[in-house]
């Protein structure tokens, strides 16, 4: 060793005892899940595993219930309520869409238009958050009431009597009709639209939009074929936030709408809460999710961006 | 290939007529006139703000002129949105579409514009470009340079009369830089379309560029072809910008023949008349301009063997670094502090270091003169910048 016979350097001063590397590295990101996995196991997985078995019980609430494999309560489910999961489907398609029409434009104006208005629009998007669900929903049948400003003028643009004539309205009320559910799910999702859609337009390179007019398309063929492709995640996940808790809820149904516009969220909410008839809710619940789940799959493999899955 | 150039006719020039942008109070683009002859290499030079790309921008419609009008050939085309106007970019980050494969980004185009059959268009650009094996991979898989090479496919495969590159190599490494400016040129060529490109690195607008216009400002401080305005520089910024001078003051003595006689500090100097862009009247100030590696050097004893007729001053070495090619001296004068000589290392004379007093000497047709009431350090921030 050539290197000892260098002159020592004077001895510096006594350096802090280097703490040794600890193997710690291993456990750390099973450390970090913990909570996670915990939260989930807890709120997820035992309840599902305990509705599961409710879901085959049957049983009264004097006698008490019993695990009797009753697999029939899914067939008496579906059978029973096939029109109010239809409706929840439809109601929750038709908000998605309007949502998505009403959506697509405000985010691209807040995305590429907005400059320091940006930010502003942002907070109003956001802003109705600050009040609870119940009392935004409830406001929407002030909005709604008969005889009032919005029922009267859609009366006298003859609104109304196509509405009507389509079955989504009847006479001159609005409120109680399948067009007040669809209004308030709308209303309530619409953030959950935009802010998903906002975010992935956000991301377009502005210079994309140039060269595409620099290579001879149009504003509307650049919209087609560079905007909106380039949006579909946004597009993806923004439909999905929206449909998804559209088609379970029941809140909007529940006030805006009448015994004719009942949802399977509905549905659900009497069995468990006043009819006490857990078995069949629980079935009911457990078709709800494996339709969205199948619903959602198919969707997902259809607009290409399995990336999301 | 060589039919897209007739294609365009004799009358495929860019000509640029008192354009101007301003954005509020600032002046982006001072009126320019400007004619980019058909099929020429075209370098726009300059440091970044200067408002080379905006006058980028407005010949390819993205930026709208606030005075002044665009003619492609004939056409007026200053009121044109940029998908009407036949011209095509190469943008700074290439601005490929991410969700296109590179063969449907080529052919973006041609489909816009109702071409059928593009199959077999595109497969010949991707071969020009060198990408055919690439065809169906997405731009975020291949490399920078390759990313580039689609830019200019995408763009050329549409024949315009004029291809307009933003700064299409800034992103490169420096090798690969030096081969696709090799690249550019082959196609530019091999295609024959008129070609403005916007640079800041005087070496690419250099060696692609048959013509350069080195802007400063918002205004074009002059245009010539790359060894005019590297010999002849007109104003300090291209002297200093473009490579290196040493600008020296002097004063304008009597008039020799052809040449004028000037005086910096004592030593009397020769400088061509022709080659003097300032009023040169005697009495009057002028810097007096020599490139360094015009100059030679050579120890004080050697003095008697520097040939008569040539520039001299007297100086003393300060510095020298040595490049490997050549030796790079720093002398002060007592005309000039610090002027620059390049010397190639053929025969090094040792004696040459640091503190030696020696003669730099240089033939008197290798001066310039410019006007003395210019900033004579115009150009040198900025092309420090610029590197």
């Amino acid at each position: 060793m050539t290197l000892t016979e260098a002159p020592a350097p004077p001895a510096p001063a006594a350096p802090p005892p280097a703490a040794r590397p600890r193997r710690r590295g291993r456990f750390t990101p099973y450390w970090l899940l913990l909570p996670g996995i915990l939260w989930l196991l807890v709120f997820f997985a035992l309840p599902m595993v305990y509705q599961a078995s409710t879901s085959v019980q049957t049983g009264s609430l004097e006698e008490g219930y019993e695990v009797t494999w009753h697999v029939a309560a899914y067939w008496d489910a579906l059978s029973g309520y096939w029109p109010q999961f239809l409706r929840s489907v439809a109601y929750a398609a038709a908000a998605t869409t309007l949502c998505l029409l009403l959506g697509y434009p405000l985010a691209y104006l807040i995305a590429f238009r907005a400059g320091r208005w940006r930010n502003l629009i942002m907070i109003l998007v956001i802003a109705p958050f600050f009040t609870s669900f119940l009392i935004r929903t409830l406001a929407w049948k002030t909005i709604l009431a008969d005889g009032g400003p919005v029922v009267g003028a859609l009366n006298a643009l003859h609104v109304l009597d196509v509405t009507g004539w389509l079955g989504w309205t009847a006479g001159d009320r609005v409120l109680a009709t399948p067009l007040a559910v669809v209004c308030g799910l709308t209303y309530n999702f619409l953030p959950f639209m935009i802010l998903p859609l906002y975010s992935s337009l956000e991301r377009i390179d502005g210079r994309l939009h140039e060269a595409a007019g620099d290579l001879y398309a149009r504003p509307v063929t650049t919209f087609r074929k560079v905007t909106f492709p380039l949006s579909m995640p946004g597009v993806v996940s923004g439909t999905l936030l929206t449909f998804i808790p559209a088609t379970g809820d029941y809140v909007n149904a529940d006030l805006l709408g009448s015994a004719d516009t009942r949802m399977v969220g509905n549905v659900i909410q009497t069995q468990f809460l006043r009819v006490l008839d857990y078995p069949t809710a629980a079935a009911l619940s457990f078709v709800l999710m494996a339709a969205i789940l199948v619903m959602v799959t198919f969707y997902i493999r259809k607009s290409g961006t399995e990336d999301l899955v | 290939m060589k039919t897209t150039t007739n294609a365009t006719g004799p009358g495929g020039d860019v000509r640029l007529a008192g354009i101007s942008k301003t954005y509020g109070s600032f002046t982006a683009v001072h009126p320019l006139d400007l004619t980019v002859p058909q099929g020429s290499f075209f370098a726009l030079l300059g440091a970044s703000g200067c408002g080379k790309t905006t006058t980028l921008r407005m010949i390819a419609g993205l930026e709208e002129p606030s005075a002044g009008t665009v003619h492609l050939g004939d056409q007026d085309v200053t009121a044109l949105p940029p998908y009407k106007r036949p011209v095509n970019t190469v943008f700074q980050s290439y601005a490929l579409f991410p969700h296109l494969d590179i063969f449907e980004n080529v052919a973006f185009g041609l489909r816009r514009r109702g071409v059928k059959s593009v199959k077999k268009q595109v497969e010949e650009m991707l071969d020009l470009v060198q990408l055919g094996e690439q065809a169906r991979k997405k731009p975020h898989q291949l490399s920078g340079g390759q990313q580039q090479r689609v830019a200019v496919a995408r763009a050329l495969i549409n024949h315009p009369k004029v291809l307009l590159l933003d700064e299409p190599l800034g992103a490169l490494d420096l090798k690969l830089r030096r081969q696709m400016q090799l690249e550019l040129k082959r196609i530019q060529t091999e295609v024959g379309i008129t070609f403005v490109h916007v640079t800041h690195d005087q070496e690419e607008a250099m060696t692609m560029a048959d013509t350069v216009a080195v802007m400063n400002g918002g205004r074009v401080e002059q245009l010539g072809a790359p060894a005019d305005l590297y010999e002849n520089p007109r104003t300090t910024f291209v002297a200093n910008f473009l490579g290196t001078s040493n600008l020296i003051e002097a004063e304008v003595g009597a008039r020799d023949g052809d040449d004028l006689v000037v005086k910096a500090a004592g030593d009397k100097l020769l400088l061509p008349a022709g080659r003097c862009s300032a009023p040169a009247g005697t009495g009057g100030k002028v810097l007096v301009g020599v490139r360094p590696e015009k100059i030679g050097i050579a120890h004080a004893d050697e003095a008697g063997a520097v040939p008569e007729g040539r520039n001299r001053l007297t100086g003393t070495i300060a510095a020298t670094s040595f490049i490997g090619v050549s030796t790079q001296y720093v002398v002060d004068c007592e005309a000039c502090p610090g002027v620059e000589v390049y010397v190639q290392n053929i025969d090094r004379d040792p004696r040459l270091v640091p503190g030696a007093d020696v003669v730099l000497h240089w033939n008197p047709a290798h001066t310039f003169g410019l006007d003395a009431a210019q900033d004579i350090d115009a150009g040198l921030a900025e092309e420090e910048a610029a590197r």
